[in-house]
């Protein structure tokens, strides 16, 4: 990617733009990541390096407890795979924009979007088209973001040093996966999908190397599709989504 | 990894219909999974006392994202609700 040209390109000023906008969204959310990495052991180097290489807080959040408590890494690769799943989902959305891009390329920006990447660009570009000025755009986009997420990070992880244990801001992790989580209970189905998964994870609690968290996503997932065959208005939207 | 996932192969990757539904299930379960005993238990068993600011801390997020969809909000509230009870009432 020739990042000279595409510095210049008027998109890249509009990407970085809007971007700007929700900065103070990531900042926050990057300092609390930064703090719960920090509390929970991580040495300040350590805490510094997880966030430059993943730059993936929910799923960092997620596996922050877990790597505290000394589960296996596959059961933590397990849980931050299927909390950023929503991510597999935005990968075939790339695909035709990305389409033209040697493979490396694709990785490149694959890593560097988030959430609000891709909603700010199919916003932008509905439909794939001039090649120049999307990646000019997504630069913009992503130069902005992830300076102000690792600032904000290596910040939380400084101050954690100076804030006491007892003061529980590790919790503000919590808080956070607590939002996203009420945040994805839209309907019937989702909310009893969560139910069986809290029972499961409670059940299943006394399994060694944190499987009652694998038990918890099964369950869910197999009681969330047996709601949709039973719900006949549900299974239509599905399948004409499918058709779409 | 999963940000990547689809842009990886070159080639067109067919998903079955019951996966894909099957899927939009997986993060909720995977976050639940994670919070629940984070929230409400502590040594390996649930809280056995009311007096556990965390329980507070969450209900005070809940109810802020309940009305005001804000993420930044959830955290601050929740945070200030366990605050106030760990240094005020030292639960």
């Amino acid at each position: 990617m020739s990042s000279s040209t595409l510095w210049r390109h008027p998109e890249f000023a509009a990407g970085a733009r809007e971007t700007r906008d929700v900065a103070l969204g990531i900042g926050a959310w990057g300092l609390v990541a930064g703090v719960a990495m920090s509390k929970a052991g991580l040495g300040a180097a350590i805490a510094i390096a997880m966030s430059l290489c993943v730059f993936a807080g929910s799923a960092q959040l997620a596996a922050l407890p877990l790597m505290v408590q000394g589960a296996p890494l596959w059961v933590i690769w397990a849980t931050a795979f299927c909390v950023n799943l929503r991510f597999v989902i935005f990968s075939a959305g790339w695909r035709p924009y990305l389409r033209s891009l040697p493979r490396a390329q694709r990785l490149f920006v694959a890593y560097f979007t988030v959430d609000f990447t891709y909603i700010a660009f199919m916003r932008r570009f509905p439909q794939p088209g001039d090649v120049r000025a999307q990646l000019a755009y997504l630069a913009g986009n992503i130069v902005v973001s992830w300076i102000a997420w690792q600032a904000m990070t290596i910040l939380g992880v400084v101050l954690a040093d100076v804030i006491p244990e007892r003061w529980g801001l590790g919790f503000a992790g919590t808080l956070a996966l607590l939002g996203i989580t009420a945040s994805l209970l839209v309907d019937c189905a989702t909310w009893t999908a969560a139910a069986v998964a809290a029972c499961a994870a409670f059940a299943a609690f006394a399994l060694p190397f944190h499987l009652n968290i694998v038990v918890a996503i099964a369950a869910a997932m197999a009681v969330g599709v047996l709601i949709d065959q039973f719900a006949p208005p549900r299974r239509a939207a599905a399948a004409s989504e499918d058709a779409a | 990894m999963t940000r990547g996932f689809f842009v990886i192969p070159d080639r067109e990757v067919p998903i079955p219909g019951w996966l894909r539904e099957a899927l939009r299930y997986a993060p909720l379960a995977a976050l639940v999974a994670v919070i629940v005993p984070e929230i409400a238990m502590s040594d390996g068993h649930l809280v056995g006392t009311w007096k556990d600011a965390r329980l507070y801390a969450a209900a005070a997020g809940v109810l802020v994202f309940v009305t005001t969809r804000s993420l930044l909000g959830t955290i601050l509230a929740g945070t200030a609700v366990l605050l106030a009870l760990r240094l005020g009432l030292n639960w």
